[in-house]
């Protein structure tokens, strides 16, 4: 028999009770429990960013966080973001300036861009790049996503 | 990959860990930010029989003034160390060094405590804490332990925390006049583990440089004190001669971001310009 826990928590603000084994991660709780499957996994080792996810107003590995310790907390994923047109100037840009190719990295890269233009400081693109350099991207070669980032953080704090 | 099965135990009270300590042993390990342990487990590198999540214990995180003391709770996390004014001000060798540790999402969970007792030779923290002197604090069912940082590191990803033993906070003294401070880290990519990096601390009266503690990370198998850097800044050698002595005194690991000759090479130039940067009171890395 293998050993569950209870876990109570909200996921894009709904509440949500289920058992989980203790060794499942939060992205995999995401997608294969809530079929969420916007957070993607690729490494499950903490280097390519694909299985971002928020939890409790801040972006972090859903790979490397197990689901169990989601307990009690806010969790909001690429659906929830996107649903709540938080990201709708984001989306548009990443669309216009053709920032994603097989969207792969593209939740990852959204939400961690997403949380930079909350902070609202001006970034120059070395900036914004640093700001992204733990996400991966195979495709485009970063720099449709830069600009991309730019164009909204520019729009937002009024410096370039 | 996917984790080998374990037994979770959120610990409420330093008590809960401590019993989990006393019924398993060294197969209970501790689970701070998880940003190096998961992705360990999720290789399947470590399998233990139980993890204790350290997060939801209170009192472990924090940053707190008390006189000329800095305290920093072991689960304070990295992005709090970032944006506090408190390190800005009294710390601010953390405060840049601490942006060069890992990247946004990783550094939204990793732990100061977790950072120092993981040990990694090319990991800022460590060496920031041994060039700042810091006194780790540890707990266990015998009571309270205290250790500098200089101390504290025996080798790779090794140190002289017990089995038994849960850091529980960081204590460093606040930067006060006269204090200089220099960051330099060589990475191929803002956030990577350094190839090779330098970080030091000193008092600088009369264009010389007192007490020196200058450290190379990435390079040795964990951060120590240059002995020969803080004679020869004492008696005023300029920085070019003494980034020469201590370069060739330097042991460094080949690794796969480096030879040990090359990483000889870059502390060379590195420790000059930290050197410089002291010396001019130029901060920033
Ligand atoms: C992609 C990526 C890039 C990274 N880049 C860098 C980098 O450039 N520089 C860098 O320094 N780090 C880097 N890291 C590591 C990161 O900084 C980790 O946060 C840190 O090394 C460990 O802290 P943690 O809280 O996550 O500890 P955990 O992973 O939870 O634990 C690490 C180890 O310490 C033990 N432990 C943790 N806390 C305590 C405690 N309070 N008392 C006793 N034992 C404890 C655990 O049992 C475990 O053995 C990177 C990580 C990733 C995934
Ligand atoms: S899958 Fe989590 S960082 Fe790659
Ligand atoms: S769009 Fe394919 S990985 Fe980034």
């Amino acid at each position: 028999m293998v050993e569950t826990v209870s876990i109570r928590l909200t996921v894009n603000g709904a509440e949500v009770s289920k058992e989980v084994e203790p060794r499942q991660h939060l992205t995999d709780f995401l997608r294969n429990e809530l079929g969420l499957t916007g957070s993607h996994i690729g490494c499950e080792h903490g280097v390519c960013g694909a299985c971002s996810v928020r939890v409790d107003g801040r972006v972090v590995r859903g790979c490397l966080m197990l689901a169990t310790q989601a307990d009690g907390a806010a969790v909001e994923t690429i659906e929830g973001i996107v649903e709540s047109s938080e990201a709708a100037d984001l989306a548009e840009a990443f669309i216009g300036r053709n920032a994603l190719q097989c969207g792969f990295c593209t939740p990852g890269m959204m939400l961690t861009a997403a949380e930079l233009l909350a902070e609202g400081k001006p970034l120059d693109r070395a900036g914004i790049r640093q700001e992204l350099s733990g996400n991966i991207c195979r495709c485009t070669g970063y720099q449709a996503i830069v600009d991309a980032v730019e164009s909204v953080l520019v729009k937002k704090t009024g410096e370039v | 990959m996917k984790a080998a099965a374990f037994k979770y135990l959120r610990a409420e009270n330093l008590d809960n860990a401590f019993d989990a300590f006393a019924e398993y042993g060294d197969e209970a390990l501790i689970l701070a930010g998880g940003q190096s342990l998961m992705p360990t487990i999720n290789l399947r590198l470590a399998q233990p029989a139980v993890l204790v999540d350290i997060n939801h214990i209170s009192g472990l995180s924090g940053i707190e003034q008390s006189g000329e003391k800095i305290q920093i709770g072991a689960t304070t996390r990295h992005f709090e160390l970032a944006n506090s004014e408190l390190v800005a001000s009294k710390l601010p060798l953390i405060a840049s060094a601490i942006k060069h540790v890992a990247h946004r999402g990783v550094r939204n969970r990793g732990t100061f405590g977790g950072s120092l007792v993981h040990a990694d030779p090319a990991a800022e923290m460590p060496a920031c804490a041994v060039a700042l002197g810091a006194t780790l604090v540890l707990e266990s069912r015998a009571g309270e332990r205290r250790i500098s940082a200089s101390d504290f590191f025996l080798g790779v990803m090794s140190t002289d925390r017990r089995p038994d033993e849960i850091l529980t906070s960081i204590e460093l003294s606040a930067d006060g006049p006269g204090d200089v401070w220099a960051f330099r880290e060589l990475s191929r990519r803002h956030g990577d583990f350094a190839m090779v990096g330098v970080t030091a601390k000193a008092r600088r009266a009369s264009e010389r440089l007192e007490d020196l503690r200058l450290v190379v990370f990435g390079c040795e198998e964990c951060p120590q004190i240059s002995a020969v850097a803080a004679s020869l800044a004492a008696s005023g050698q300029e920085p070019v001669a003494i980034a020469q002595a201590v370069a060739e005194e330097l042991n460094p690991m080949t690794d796969l971001t480096g030879d040990a000759e090359t990483k000889r090479f870059q502390a060379r130039s590195l420790i000059e310009q930290s050197l410089g940067d002291l010396l001019e009171g130029r901060a920033d890395g």
